[in-house]
């Protein structure tokens, strides 16, 4: 127990932390919520601005549109996300090994993700290029397609190839994390089980896997995080194109804040962007919370 | 001291003179596009002319693709006096940025007599409410170009005077083995779509709007966009025309590989230019054709103008620039590129030579210019007008649907 000398102590030592945080977090957060109960526009002239409840909100929901695009981020978080932990795992297996060159490749698994993801996202559209991209001539000299095809220009591919791109770019972290987290597997227990008859995937899913799934689990949140809100290679790659079929959520916070000039109604759609991170990770931590139950029952 | 030592000490001094005398000069900060119309080079040598001449003004450019011009003109609005002095802005905004009051109104600074000497297409740019927002500067409009070889290849000896004999041409083109795909556009889900879209709009007679209410469901604009349509679905159009910018549409021309393509002013110096061209010599322009009944010939209104952000504190030194640059003179030494808003120009000598048929075309498309909807929310239209219309050519939608959709959803407009 703490005295209260030592609690005002306490709490004098973190107000100034307390302080900066709430300045450069809780206040815009909070400024952003009001924002999106009104119908705050952008411009130079006065204007004036109302209360309006949850008038955006509802407009945000009613729009089919809006609702498409928040069923086409999930399903760019979900398949994006679940490939980038498939990927990253199996790679961090593969470099936990002991063979030649290995810290060579270690060093080169990095670079996608130390791409910026704009120039990331330029080098995947000239790739895609319908007239010149490297995909459609590997594919069209390997046989695989007998004409050059249109890969972000065709809304049934569009997504699939954006999702490629981000999962291209950001598996390497998932990868790093779970190579780190391998190696804390402790050898003898793996060496037991061999012993005792476990076979190499019984031993992966017993023992590895749960071993590093706490870490991976902290990856995997903060890459779902960005992946729903995400923005930026999507706007570079397609710009929400061919006919909105990769046109994300917060496209809708850009559009209503920069192209539209409604501030306030931008707000509310950043809020909902937020809100359902939000729900996800809580989702997350909830998984994380029983499994780690699970381990010590 | 050393010898690096001195050099050191020197190049400190020599930047501290410059910094103070910087000090004492105004800078105007200066926002330009990078695509299409005058090139980065232009702009810089006709700025470098204007601060020789005006000493104590030094202009800071900066290049932004299209697709970034309006998003910054908005976010620099709250920059107070860091933001713009001088932005590009096109014909579609005038009527937003003056309702947000980011744009200074310069009716008054602009000389009575100008009125008659600039083209009518060309104030449309600028105007909003009885008022001008600015100097137009870039007087533009999308041409037909094509390609004299493959038209003679396949027999034919006039370019097509309406947009159905252009089709007729494009399947005779196609028939004859010439070309697979003979038309090419900027179908991509953008302004550039609804820039083609407008043009054929035009050229049909259609409308987008009556007494404020969406009207593009039918007559005209209906017809447009089943004009795309069909050319896709015959093949005559390049399929990938519908992830094409401008610039794809100028380099697959430029390749020889269509023999038509509608695109603004600038293809043509730059198609007939052997450094940047397979086909120079060989294309010809003139201005979008019409309908039969309906129109002699089509052309959008896709001028930009200079103007003024109210943020500015140094509206005067910002007005002499662009004063300068939209003076009759420098237009007339830059009209390569982009063509003047000057009547007087289209005769002179310097501007006419060697690019007679642009010169003939443009007299002829700058009469009939038409405007994209004039409306505040015009960026919002665009944008569904834009989905709607890409989920046709793609497609996903029959033109009926797609278009009472769009009118549907332009009227949720807040």
């Amino acid at each position: 127990m703490l005295g209260r000398r030592q609690l005002r102590e306490k709490w004098f030592l973190l107000a100034p932390a307390m302080a900066v945080l709430a300045l450069i977090t809780l206040m815009p957060l909070a400024n952003t919520f009001w924002l999106s109960f009104t119908d705050t526009r952008i411009s130079a002239l006065p204007t004036p601005t109302h209360f309006i409840g949850l008038e955006n909100y509802i407009y945000a929901l009613t729009d089919p549109d809006f609702q498409d695009a928040l069923f086409r981020t999930l399903y760019f978080t979900v398949v994006s996300v679940g490939l980038e932990g498939v990927i990253g795992v199996a790679i961090a297996v593969l470099l936990n090994q002991q063979f030649k060159g290995r810290t060579l490749l270690r060093a080169l698994i990095i670079l996608p993700w130390a791409v910026p993801t704009i120039v990331n996202a330029v080098a995947w559209r000239l790739i895609y290029h319908p007239d010149y991209g490297a995909l459609n001539s590997m594919l069209y000299q390997l046989g695989f397609i007998s004409d050059y095809r249109s890969w972000i220009g065709d809304p049934m591919t569009a997504m699939h190839m954006v999702i490629l791109a981000d999962m291209w770019k950001n598996f390497p972290l998932v990868a790093y994390v779970a190579l780190a987290a391998l190696q804390t597997v402790p050898g003898d227990l793996l060496k037991a089980a061999a012993v005792e008859g476990a076979s190499p995937w019984k031993r992966f899913w017993s023992i590895t896997l749960p071993w590093i799934a706490g870490p991976l689990m902290v990856v995997m949140v903060l890459r779902t995080i960005e992946a729903f809100r995400v923005f930026d290679i999507v706007y570079v790659m397609t710009g929400g194109g061919p006919a909105d079929s990769t046109k994300t959520a917060s496209f809708y916070v850009y559009q209503e804040y920069f192209n539209y000039l409604r501030s306030g109604s931008g707000a509310s759609y950043a809020v909902l962007v937020a809100g359902i991170s939000a729900v996800m990770i809580l989702g997350y931590y909830a998984a994380a919370r029983r499994q780690s139950q699970g381990g010590a029952a | 001291m050393t010898s690096l030592g001195r050099l050191l000490f020197g190049s400190a001094m020599a930047t501290l003179a410059m910094a103070q005398a910087a000090s004492a000069e105004t800078k105007l900060n200066a926002l330009f596009m990078s695509q299409a119309a005058y090139s980065e080079a232009d702009i810089k040598a006709m700025t470098e002319k204007f601060e020789a001449a005006n000493p104590g003004v030094s202009v800071d450019l900066e290049f932004v693709p299209y697709e970034a011009l309006h998003d910054k003109i908005v976010a620099a609005s709250g920059a107070g006096d860091d933001g713009y002095d001088v932005v590009l802005f096109d014909v579609i905004w005038p009527a937003e940025f003056a309702t947000r009051g980011f744009l200074t109104d310069v009716t008054d600074r602009i000389p009575a007599d100008y009125t008659e000497q600039v083209f009518d297409g060309a104030w449309t740019t600028v105007e909003y409410g009885g008022k001008r927002y600015g100097m137009p500067w870039i007087l533009d409009t999308k041409y037909l170009f094509y390609n004299e070889e493959i038209l003679s290849k396949a027999g034919i000896s006039a370019p097509p005077k309406t947009w159905n004999e252009l089709a007729d041409q494009a399947r005779t083109i196609k028939a004859k083995g010439v070309l697979e795909y003979p038309l090419v556009w900027s179908w991509s889900q953008s302004e550039a779509m609804i820039c083609d879209f407008t043009t054929l709009t035009a050229a049909n007679n259609g409308k987008f709007f009556e007494e404020g209410a969406p009207v593009f469901t039918v007559g005209g604009a209906k017809d447009a966009v089943s004009f795309m349509k069909a050319t896709l679905d015959e093949g005559l159009t390049n399929p990938a025309s519908r992830e094409y910018f401008e610039e794809d549409v100028r380099r697959v021309f430029s390749n020889g590989e269509a023999a038509f393509a509608l695109n603004w002013t600038y293809m043509n110096a730059l198609a007939n230019d052997p450094a940047e061209s397979k086909v120079a010599g060989k294309v010809k322009v003139a201005p979008a054709p019409g309908v039969d009944g309906k129109s002699v010939a089509s052309s959008v209104n896709g001028s930009m103008g200079l103007g003024i952000p109210s943020n500015s504190p140094h509206a005067d030194e910002a007005w002499a620039y662009i004063s300068f640059l939209t003076q009759k003179e420098i237009q007339e030494d830059y009209s390569k590129l982009s063509l003047p808003i000057w009547k007087a120009s289209y005769d002179n000598p310097k501007v006419t030579e060697g690019q007679e048929d642009l010169i003939a075309a443009a007299k002829q498309s700058i009469s009939v210019m038409y405007p994209r909807p004039l409306v505040p929310s015009y960026t919002e239209v665009s944008d569904i007008l834009q989905k709607n219309i890409h989920e046709v050519l793609l497609g996903q939608a029959d033109v009926d649907a797609a278009l009472a959709a769009a009118s549907d959803r332009v009227k949720r407009i807040r």
